[in-house]
C-alpha cells in the first residue's frame, strides 16, 4: 500500500513494473509488420515475372499478417484478463519510482485490486471507476538500433490494447484493398508497382503502430507520409495528380516540421535523453516534467497532427491526394496516412492531457481544432461534385471528431471511433470506387444518378455504411460519435454527467456536426444512386472481388458498435457486454493518464440522434421529394433546386462561393504565401547569388588560376622536372658503366660472384679479428 | 681428432673446384668441378658432426648428396640441349646473355 500514490485528479497512481512477455504471439507482434515488408521487396524485385504480376504476394502477405493480428488479439485479450505482475517486480519499480529500459522491459500497473485486498481506500477514493480494474501489462520489447556517444537509439515493439487494435484495423482493410485492387487497377501500366506500395504502405503503418519509441514512430510516420506521395501519384503522367501527390507531401512536411520539434523537447525534457514512449510518459504522469515544455511539445505535435490526419487550416491536401486511385484512397482515409495523427496523440497522450490541462479545463488547442475541423469540413462536403471528395471532407470531419474527443479526454471514444470509422470510411470509398468503376468517372452530377437500379450491391453496401457514418441507432457510428459527445461532459448542464471537464462548445459543434454528416451522405445518396442516370453508356455491377469486400466492411459496419456498449444499456446480468473495447483497448497503467469516462445519457443519445436525423430529413426533402418531383414533372434528371437557397439569396450565395473556393484556404497558401514569399525569396537568393556567392567563386577561381601559374613557371619546371631529368641522365650514364659487365659470358659472371664473395670473406675476416 | 686435417683437404678441394668452375670451358668439366664443391662442403659437414659428436653433420651430407644427384641431372640436361642445339659445350660460345 505503501507505494500507492495519489494524483492531483484524486485516481489511483498506479505504479510501474517490469515482467516479461506471456506470450509467444505478442511477443513477436513485429512479424505482422514484416510480412508486407517482405511481401514489398518480393513484389518489386520479381513481381513482373509472377503469374498474377505481384498481386498474389501482396494479398498473401496481408493475409498472413491479418490472421496474425486476429491471434495477437485473441492472446491480448487472454494476456489483458489473466495476467498478473510479479509482485517482486512491482517493489524493483516503485521504489526509484522510474522505468528502466532494456531487452525485456513490461511496464505494468502492479497494483491488483482483483483480490480485494489492496486499494480499498484509494480506488473508493478514485470514485470515477465503477468497478476496479487491474492494470493493463504492455509487452514493451527492445533492442539497440545503434549506440553512439552514451546515447543509445532503441528499436522495439510496445505490444498494448491500443496497437493490437491498430494492427487488426489496419490489416482488415488493407487485406479488403488488396482483393479490391486486383480488379479496380487491373491492367493498368503500373500494377506491379502499386501492389507493391500498397504492402509498404500497410507495413510502414504497421511499423508505425507498433513502435515503442518516437524516434522510431517519426521513421514510421515518415514513411506512410512517402508511401502516401507514391501512391496519390500513382497516375502520374496528369499534371493534376502529381501536384497533388506533391501537395500532401509538403503540407505533410510543414506539420512535420512540428513533430520534430515536438520529439526533441520530449527527449530533452520528458525523456531525460530516452526516446522511449513509455519513459516519456511516465515520467510526465508522475508529474516530473516542466508544464512549460509539455504546453510546446503539446502544441508542436498538434501542429504534425493538424498536416497528418487533416485538421483544418493543414487539411487542404487531402481532399486532393483524391487524384490517387480510389483503393488508396481508402486505405489512406481508413487505416494508414490520416489516422497516424491521431493514433500518435493517442500514444503520447500524457504530453497532451497535462501539456493542455485536459482533465480540467473546458477548452484547448487540439478540441478546437477538433470541433472547428468536424463542422469546416462537414460544410465543405455539401458543395462537392466529386464522390470522392465529398468523402474525402466527410474524412476530415470525421478526424476533426477523433481530435476533438481526444482534446476533451475521451480517450477511448476518439479509439472507438477511429475504429468504427475505419470500416464504413473503408467501405464508403470502395464503393464510390465500384461505381465510378462502372461509369468511369468521379462525377456524380456530370456522370452518376440512377445507379441503384444497376448497381444493387454496391447502394445496398453504400446505404448501410452510410447510415453507420451519419450516426444511426444502432449501426457502429451512432455509439462511436454519441460517446463522444457525452464525453465532452457539456451535456452536464441538462442533467447528463461525466467527462473531464464542461466542453459545451465542443458539444454543440459535435451535434451539429452530426446533423451536417447525415445531410451531406443523403446528397451523395441521392445523387449517385437515385433520379435518372446521367452518364453516357450502361452501367454494370462489379465482380466478386469488389463486392465481397464491400460486404464484409458493411457487416463491420453494422455490428462494429456493439463492441462497445455503454454501461447501462443492457442492465442486468449482461455487464460483461458493456464496454468492452474500453476494457482491452484502454491502458490502466502508470504510464497512462486517467481517463475519465463520461456517464452515458438517454437523453443526450436521443437529443444528437434527433439531431442527426433532422439533418437527414431535411436533405431528405430536398433531394428525394422536392428535386425528385420537379425531375419527374420536368422530365430532366436534376442536381439542384433551381429555386433553392442559392438562387435566391444573396447570403447564402456568398456562402455557396466561399465553400466552393474551399473558403480560399488554397488562394491563400499557394498565391498569397507562396507567391509573396516566392518572389521576393527569388529575388533575394538572386542577389545572394549574383553578387556574394558567384563574386566569391570568382575570386576563387582567379586566385586558383595565379597560383596554378606561378606553381607551374617557378616551381613545377625548374626544380621538380629538373630532379626528373636528372635522376633519369644518372641512370643513364649508371647503365652505360655497367654494361662492360655484362659479356654474357657466365664464368665471368662466377668469376665475379666469387670475387666477391672472397672479398666480403676477407671483410668478415678481417671484422672479426678487430 | 685432427680437424685441420679435414678443412685443409675440403679447402683445397673447393679451390680445385672454383678453379674448375672459372676457367674450363667444357661444360661437362664445369660440371663434375660443382661437385667437388659440393663434396667439399660435405667433408666439412661430416668433420664438424664429428668434432661435435653430432650425427646432424652425416644426415645433412647425405641430403647434399641427394641434392647434388638432382642439381647434376638438371645439369645434365642443360649441357644435353645445349649440344643438341649448337653441336658444341663450349662454355664460351654461350653468351647470349650479352647485355
Amino acid at each position: 500500500m505503501n507505494f500507492l500514490l495519489l494524483a492531483a485528479e484524486g485516481a489511483t497512481e498506479l505504479p510501474m513494473a517490469v515482467s516479461s512477455g506471456t506470450n509467444w504471439f505478442l511477443e513477436h507482434a513485429w512479424i505482422v509488420p514484416l510480412l508486407p515488408a517482405l511481401s514489398f521487396v518480393i513484389i518489386l524485385f520479381f513481381g513482373k515475372r509472377m503469374p498474377k504480376k505481384g498481386a498474389e504476394v501482396g494479398i498473401a502477405a496481408v493475409g498472413l499478417a491479418f490472421i496474425f493480428a486476429v491471434i495477437t488479439g485473441v492472446a491480448w485479450i487472454d494476456h489483458r484478463d489473466n495476467f498478473q505482475p510479479s509482485p517482486a517486480a512491482e517493489h524493483a519499480v516503485v521504489i526509484d519510482g522510474s522505468v528502466s529500459v532494456g531487452d525485456q522491459v513490461v511496464l505494468a500497473a502492479a497494483e491488483t485490486p482483483v483480490d480485494g485486498v489492496a486499494a480499498e481506500g484509494t480506488v473508493g477514493e478514485a470514485g470515477a471507476e465503477a468497478e476496479a480494474e487491474h492494470p493493463t501489462v504492455a509487452i514493451h520489447k527492445s533492442t539497440t538500433w545503434l549506440h553512439n556517444n552514451g546515447v543509445g537509439f532503441d528499436a522495439g515493439i510496445l505490444v498494448d490494447g491500443l496497437s493490437v487494435l491498430m494492427l487488426f484495423v489496419v490489416t482488415l482493410v488493407s487485406l479488403l484493398v488488396h482483393v479490391y485492387s486486383t480488379d479496380y487497377v487491373a491492367g493498368d501500366r503500373g500494377y506491379t508497382h502499386f501492389f507493391a506500395f500498397l504492402s509498404l504502405f500497410t507495413a510502414s503503418m504497421l511499423f508505425f503502430v507498433l513502435s515503442d519509441n518516437i524516434l522510431q514512430m517519426v521513421v514510421g510516420w515518415e514513411l506512410v507520409g512517402v508511401c502516401s506521395f507514391v501512391l496519390i501519384g500513382h497516375w502520374w503522367e496528369e499534371k493534376a495528380n502529381s501536384d497533388a501527390a506533391m501537395k500532401a507531401f509538403l503540407t505533410n512536411r510543414v506539420g512535420d516540421t512540428g513533430l520534430l520539434i515536438g520529439v526533441i523537447i520530449l527527449f530533452f525534457t520528458a525523456g531525460n535523453g530516452s526516446f522511449d514512449t513509455l519513459t516519456i510518459n511516465s515520467n510526465i504522469v508522475n508529474g516530473g516534467v516542466s508544464h512549460t515544455a509539455l504546453v510546446v511539445a503539446a502544441m508542436s505535435l498538434t501542429a504534425a497532427v493538424m498536416s497528418k490526419s487533416g485538421q483544418f487550416i493543414l487539411h487542404t491536401w487531402l481532399p486532393d491526394a483524391m487524384a490517387g486511385p480510389t483503393p488508396v484512397s481508402a486505405l489512406i482515409h481508413a487505416a494508414t496516412m490520416v489516422v497516424a495523427g491521431i493514433y500518435m496523440v493517442a500514444r503520447l497522450y500524457p504530453v497532451f492531457f497535462e501539456g493542455m490541462q485536459i482533465g480540467g479545463s473546458s477548452i484547448n488547442l487540439l478540441a478546437v481544432v477538433g470541433a472547428i475541423t468536424l463542422v469546416f469540413g462537414g460544410l465543405l462536403a455539401f458543395v462537392q461534385n466529386d464522390i470522392k471528395k465529398v468523402l474525402a471532407y466527410s474524412t476530415i470531419s470525421q478526424l476533426g471528431y477523433m481530435a476533438m474527443a481526444l482534446g476533451v479526454g475521451a480517450w477511448t471514444a476518439a479509439i472507438f471511433h477511429l475504429f468504427t470509422h475505419a470500416f464504413f470510411k473503408a467501405c464508403l470509398f470502395l464503393g464510390a470506387g465500384s461505381a465510378s468503376h462502372a461509369v468511369h468517372s468521379f462525377d456524380m452530377k456530370k456522370d452518376m444518378g440512377g445507379l441503384k437500379k444497376w448497381m444493387p450491391h454496391t447502394y445496398r453496401t453504400f446505404v448501410v455504411a452510410s447510415l453507420a457514418l451519419a450516426g444511426v441507432f444502432p449501426l457502429a457510428g451512432f455509439w462511436s460519435k454519441d460517446e463522444i459527445l457525452s464525453g465532452t461532459g457539456g451535456w452536464g448542464l441538462f442533467g447528463g454527467t461525466g467527462g473531464n471537464g464542461s466542453y459545451t462548445f465542443m458539444l454543440v459543434m459535435g451535434t451539429f456536426g452530426a446533423a451536417l454528416t447525415g445531410a451531406y451522405m443523403t446528397r451523395v445518396i441521392y445523387l449517385t444512386f437515385h433520379g435518372e442516370f446521367r452518364g453516357h453508356g450502361t452501367p454494370h455491377e462489379n465482380g466478386r472481388r469488389i463486392i465481397v469486400p464491400l460486404y464484409v466492411l458493411a457487416t463491420v459496419a453494422l455490428l462494429g458498435g456493439l463492441v462497445n456498449l455503454p454501461p447501462g444499456f443492457i442492465t442486468g446480468n449482461h455487464s460483461s457486454w458493456q464496454e468492452r473495447f474500453g476494457h482491452y483497448v484502454e491502458p490502466v497503467a502508470g504510464y497512462f493518464p486517467h481517463i475519465a469516462h463520461a456517464t452515458p445519457s438517454y437523453s443526450l443519445a436521443i437529443a444528437s440522434s434527433l439531431v442527426a436525423f433532422a439533418g437527414i430529413g431535411y436533405a431528405y426533402w430536398y433531394y428525394f421529394v422536392k428535386l425528385d418531383n420537379l425531375a419527374k414533372a420536368t422530365g430532366e434528371s436534376l442536381t439542384e433546386l433551381p429555386d433553392g437557397f442559392v438562387a435566391k439569396s444573396g447570403v447564402a450565395r456568398a456562402g455557396h462561393t466561399l465553400l466552393v473556393q474551399k473558403y480560399y484556404l488554397d488562394h491563400l497558401y499557394t498565391d498569397i504565401i507562396a507567391g509573396t514569399t516566392k518572389g521576393a525569396i527569388a529575388r533575394a537568393a538572386n542577389w545572394v547569388n549574383q553578387n556574394v556567392i558567384d563574386g566569391t567563386v570568382d575570386l576563387v577561381g582567379r586566385t586558383s588560376v595565379k597560383a596554378g601559374r606561378f606553381t607551374y613557371d617557378k616551381i613545377d619546371q625548374p626544380i621538380i622536372d629538373g630532379i626528373v631529368n636528372a635522376s633519369g641522365s644518372a641512370s643513364n650514364a649508371a647503365g652505360d658503366g655497367f654494361r662492360i659487365v655484362q659479356t654474357g659470358k657466365i664464368q665471368q659472371y662466377a668469376a665475379l660472384l666469387f670475387a666477391g664473395a672472397a672479398l666480403l670473406g676477407g671483410v668478415l675476416v678481417i671484422v672479426l679479428s678487430l | 681428432m685432427l680437424l685441420n686435417q679435414f678443412l685443409l683437404l675440403a679447402a683445397v678441394l673447393f679451390c680445385i673446384g672454383v678453379y674448375g668452375v672459372l676457367v674450363r670451358r667444357n661444360g661437362m668439366l664445369v660440371l663434375m668441378s660443382i661437385e667437388i664443391i659440393l663434396n667439399a662442403v660435405n667433408i666439412n659437414l661430416v668433420a664438424f658432426g664429428a668434432l661435435t659428436d653430432n650425427v646432424g653433420g652425416e644426415v645433412f651430407a647425405l641430403f647434399t648428396i641427394a641434392v647434388a644427384a638432382a642439381e647434376v641431372g638438371i645439369g645434365l640436361a642443360i649441357v644435353l640441349l645445349m649440344y643438341r642445339n649448337r653441336r658444341s659445350i663450349d662454355l664460351s660460345e654461350a653468351d647470349l646473355l650479352k647485355g
